[in-house]
C-alpha cells in the first residue's frame, strides 16, 4: 500500500509533464498553419543540391 | 495630357515593406491560390532565388508569405511579378494592418484549458478509487479521506486556475447589476469546492473536486470554440481589407512620387491616382478633365464627368487616365469618415440584441438557483441534518451544470461557420448567425449586389470586338477591359498613348486606331452617353460599342430561392430609376425603390424594423454602410469596402449570390440545432435536479451525468455540418 505515495505523485508529475510539452508547442506556433505542416512532409528537400539518392 | 505606358506606371510598394535596423526588411504578401504541397514548395523556391531575398516561408492556412529581404531598398514589385508568373496573385499587406496582434485572450482561455484537462484527469484518478468504495469495494474511511485530500491537492489549486476567466467575468456583470451565465457557474463552482473541503475534513462521503474541474473543462472547450470563431473570422476580414491598400500617391516639391500611408495626407498635397485606383481622400482636380466611378458611393452605374477644381470624393474610382489632385480634406474628415461615423451610430444598436444562451440564462439562473435554495431550506425544516442538507444543495448545482448552455451553442456555430467558410461565406460572430436565423426580408442593393457591378459589352459583333482588342488591351479602362475580357488572349497595340477622360489610340498592323469617346475617335455627334465606347481606323468607319452593366447570372435563382422560404425581398438603389427597373424585371423582384440617398436607406430599414420585419441587408456601397449597420442582419460581398465589410456581419468571399440564400439555410439549421440542445438540457434537469433533491446523486452520479449531457449535445451540433 506504502507504493501508493511514491506512484500518486508519480503520475501528477507524468500529468504536469504533458502540460508542459503542451505549452511548449503552443509557444513554439506548432498550430500556426496545421494545414501548411501536414503538407510539407509531402516535399523533397533533396532536390537541387548533392546527389540524390534515387536508387 | 498623354501618358505612355512603361514601367513607371507600376505603382509604388515600398511603403509595405517593413525595414529593421539593420538594413534587412521585412514584407508579407497575400497569396491567393495556394492549395497543395507542390504549391508551397514552387513558391517558396522562386521567392528565395529572387535576388535580395533572404527567406520566404508561406503560411498554407492563412495564405500569407512572409519575405525576408537583405536590402531595405528592394521593390517588392519583383516578387509580386515573380509570382503572378508563377500563377498566385499576391497582394502585400498594409503594415499596419499586418501588425500581428498578441491573441492575449485566446492564449489564456487555452492555457485555462490545459491546466483544466490536466486537473480534471488527474483528479479523476483518484476519485476512481472513492466511487469503487460507493459500491461496497474495500475501501476503508481512512483511505477515502486520504485519496480526498489528493484529489484536492490536485483538483481545488486547477479549478481556481481554471475558473478565473468565468470568476472575472461573472464579476464584472455583478457589478453592472446583472446576472450573466458565469455567475450561475462561479457560484456552483466556489461552493462545490468549499463544500468538497468541508466533506474532506469531516471525514464525509460527497467530495466533488474531480466534478468541478471536469466542469470547467467542458465549459472551457466552448468558451475557446467561441474565441476561435471570432478570431478567425476577424483575420479573414483583415485580409479582405488588406486587399484595399490604404497608401496615397504623393508628388513632393521637386517632382517626385512617394507613397505614403492614408493617415499622412495633408490639405494641399499633391496626389496622383492611376487608373482603375481609388481616389484617396476628397481632392479636387487639378488638371484636365476626369471620369470618377461614383458607384460605390451612391450606387449609380454611370461614370461622372468632372472638370478641373471641382470635387473628387474620397473611395470613388478613377476610371480615366493618371489624375493629378489637390487634396482638400484629411483621411479622417473626408466623406468615407462621415459614414463610417453613420455607421458605428448603427452598430451601437444592434449591440442591443441578447444572445440565444443568454436568454436562455435568464430563465435558467433564477430556476435554477430557487431549486437549490428549496432544496436547502426544505430539507433542513424536513429534519434533515443541515451538513446533508446543503450538500443536497450543491448537488442540484453541479448536475444542472449549465453544459448545454455554455458549450452547445458555440459548438453548433462554430460547426456551421466552417461550413459556410468552406461555401465562400465568412462569419463575423456567433450572434450574427442567430439573428440571421430570424430574418424574413432581404434588402438587396442593386450595382455590385444583383449586378456585377462593372460594364460589360452587349450587343456587339464579333468581328468588331476582335479588330478593337489590341488596343483594349493596352488600357486599364473597365469599359476597354471589358471589351479585352470578350475577345479573349491575343495581340497588343504599339505605340498607345492613353488620352486622359477621351480615350486609347495605337497601331494595330500598322494603321492608326482611337478608341474612347465619340469626339475624339471623329464621330460627330451631339448626344455621346457615358455608357458608350467607339472604334475606329484613322480613314475609315466608326463603330459603337455599348455597355452596360449586367446582372450577376446566379442572381434571379437566388431571389426564387428565396421566395421558396418564405423570404420576401425587394430592391434599393441609389441608381436610376431606368436602370433600376431593368434589373427588378430581370431577377423577378416586384418592390424596388430607385435614387435613393444612404440616409434614405437607412430610414426605410427603420421603417420595415418598426413595422416588425427582421430585415437582412445586402449591400457593397459606401450608401449601404450605415443601412447594413442598422439592419437585423447584413451581408455584404468581398468586392466591397471596408466600411461596409465592417458594418456587415457576413462577408462573402467569392462572387455567387447564391451563397445567401446558403447562409440563411444554415443559419436556420444551426438555430435548430441549438433550441434541441436547450430542449434536451431542460429535460435532463427535469430528471436530474429532482434526484438530486432526494440525494440520489453521489459523485460518481455526478460525473457520468455531466459528461454525457455535454456529449450528447456536442454529437447533435456536428449535424449542422452534413446540412440537417
Amino acid at each position: 500500500m506504502n507504493i501508493i505515495f511514491l506512484l500518486a505523485p508519480f503520475s501528477v508529475l507524468l500529468g504536469l509533464i504533458a502540460v508542459g510539452a503542451f505549452l511548449w508547442t503552443l509557444r513554439a506556433d506548432q498550430y500556426e498553419d496545421i494545414e501548411g505542416a501536414a503538407a510539407r512532409i509531402l516535399i523533397d528537400d533533396t532536390d537541387a543540391e548533392g546527389p540524390d539518392d534515387q536508387g | 495630357m498623354a501618358v505612355t505606358f512603361d514601367a513607371a506606371l507600376q505603382p509604388d510598394m515600398s511603403a509595405f515593406l517593413r525595414k529593421r535596423d539593420d538594413g534587412r526588411a521585412s514584407l508579407d504578401l497575400l497569396v491567393t491560390g495556394a492549395r497543395c504541397a507542390g504549391c508551397i514548395s514552387k513558391i517558396e523556391r522562386e521567392v528565395s532565388r529572387l535576388p535580395g531575398v533572404e527567406a520566404a516561408r508561406l503560411n498554407l492556412s492563412t495564405g500569407r508569405l512572409s519575405v525576408g529581404l537583405t536590402d531595405g531598398d528592394m521593390d517588392p514589385a519583383a516578387i509580386i511579378s515573380a509570382l503572378d508568373r508563377l500563377g498566385y496573385p499576391a497582394t502585400p499587406f498594409d503594415p499596419g494592418a499586418a501588425l500581428v496582434q498578441r491573441d492575449r485572450e485566446g492564449r489564456r482561455l487555452i492555457l485555462a484549458l490545459a491546466v483544466a484537462g490536466f486537473g480534471a484527469m488527474n483528479a479523476m484518478m483518484f476519485s476512481v478509487p472513492i466511487w469503487a468504495g460507493l459500491f461496497d469495494q474495500e475501501l476503508g474511511p481512512a483511505t477515502r479521506t486520504m485519496m480526498m485530500w489528493m484529489s484536492a491537492a490536485v483538483g481545488a489549486p486547477c479549478a481556481v486556475f481554471a475558473g478565473m476567466p468565468f470568476f472575472q467575468s461573472a464579476w464584472r456583470s455583478l457589478r453592472s447589476g446583472r446576472a450573466n451565465m458565469d455567475v450561475p457557474i462561479s457560484v456552483g463552482v466556489i461552493l462545490t469546492l468549499a463544500i468538497s473541503f468541508s466533506e474532506t475534513i469531516l471525514n464525509g462521503r460527497d467530495a466533488y473536486f474531480d466534478a468541478a474541474v471536469s466542469l470547467l473543462f467542458l465549459l472551457l472547450i466552448g468558451r475557446w470554440l467561441d474565441h476561435v470563431l471570432r478570431a478567425r473570422a476577424r483575420s479573414a476580414a483583415g485580409d479582405l481589407l488588406a486587399l484595399q491598400a490604404p497608401a496615397a500617391c504623393v508628388v513632393d516639391g521637386s517632382g517626385h512620387e512617394r507613397s505614403i500611408p492614408l493617415g499622412d495626407v495633408r490639405p494641399g498635397d499633391i496626389l496622383r491616382v492611376r487608373p482603375g485606383d481609388r481616389i484617396p481622400v476628397d481632392a479636387t482636380l487639378e488638371e484636365g478633365e476626369a471620369l470618377i466611378d461614383n458607384s460605390l458611393l451612391t450606387g449609380e452605374s454611370a461614370p461622372e464627368r468632372v472638370g478641373p477644381g471641382q470635387l473628387c470624393r474620397a473611395g470613388a474610382v478613377n476610371t480615366t487616365g493618371l489624375l493629378t489632385l489637390r487634396a482638400s480634406a484629411r483621411s479622417e474628415d473626408s466623406t468615407l469618415a462621415a459614414i463610417a461615423r453613420l455607421v458605428e451610430a448603427g452598430a451601437q444598436s444592434r449591440s442591443r440584441y441578447v444572445r440565444l444562451a443568454d436568454r436562455a440564462a435568464a430563465l435558467y439562473v433564477p430556476v435554477v438557483h430557487a431549486a437549490a435554495l428549496a432544496t436547502f431550506a426544505g430539507g433542513w425544516a424536513l429534519g434533515l441534518d443541515p451538513r446533508e442538507a446543503l450538500i443536497r444543495a450543491v448537488a442540484v448545482l453541479i448536475v444542472t451544470c449549465p453544459c448545454a448552455l455554455g458549450l452547445a451553442v458555440p459548438a453548433v456555430q462554430i460547426v456551421a461557420s466552417a461550413r459556410l467558410f468552406r461555401r465562400g461565406v465568412l462569419v463575423k460572430s456567433g450572434a450574427a448567425l442567430e439573428r440571421l436565423a430570424e430574418i424574413d426580408h432581404v434588402v438587396f442593393d442593386k450595382t455590385g449586389v444583383l449586378t456585377e457591378g462593372r460594364p460589360a459589352l452587349v450587343g456587339a459583333p464579333q468581328e468588331v470586338i476582335a479588330m478593337a482588342a489590341p488596343l483594349a488591351r493596352a488600357s486599364s479602362h473597365p469599359m476597354a477591359r471589358a471589351i479585352a475580357r470578350a475577345a479573349g488572349d491575343g495581340p497588343v497595340a504599339a505605340n498607345v498613348v492613353e488620352h486622359a477622360g477621351l480615350g486609347v489610340e495605337g497601331v494595330i498592323d500598322g494603321r492608326r486606331a482611337r478608341l474612347g469617346r465619340a469626339a475624339f475617335v471623329g464621330v460627330p455627334t451631339l448626344r455621346s452617353g457615358e455608357t458608350e465606347l467607339w472604334f475606329g481606323f484613322e480613314d475609315s468607319e466608326k463603330t459603337r460599342l455599348q455597355f452596360s452593366d449586367v446582372v450577376r447570372p446566379d442572381a434571379a435563382a437566388a431571389v426564387e430561392a428565396l421566395k421558396a422560404r418564405g423570404v420576401t425581398a425587394e430592391i434599393m438603389s441609389g441608381d436610376q430609376v431606368g436602370a433600376v427597373r431593368t434589373v427588378a424585371e430581370t431577377v423577378g423582384l416586384a418592390t424596388w425603390k430607385a435614387g435613393m440617398l444612404p440616409e434614405e436607406k437607412s430610414e426605410a430599414i427603420d421603417h420595415l424594423t418598426a413595422a416588425g420585419r427582421k430585415v437582412l441587408m445586402v449591400g457593397d456601397g459606401l450608401n449601404d454602410a450605415a443601412a447594413l449597420a442598422r439592419a437585423h442582419a447584413a451581408i455584404a460581398p468581398g468586392s466591397a469596402l471596408e466600411a461596409s465589410q465592417n458594418a456587415a456581419d457576413l462577408v462573402l468571399t467569392n462572387d455567387a449570390l447564391m451563397a445567401v440564400v446558403e447562409a440563411i439555410d444554415t443559419a436556420r439549421s444551426a438555430r435548430r440545432r441549438a433550441l434541441e440542445n436547450f430542449g434536451f438540457a431542460a429535460l435532463y434537469n427535469l430528471v436530474a435536479a429532482p434526484a438530486a433533491m432526494l440525494g440520489f446523486v453521489n459523485p460518481f452520479v455526478a460525473a457520468l451525468a455531466m459528461s454525457g449531457s455535454s456529449l450528447v449535445v456536442t454529437l447533435n451540433a456536428l449535424r449542422v455540418r452534413s446540412g440537417r
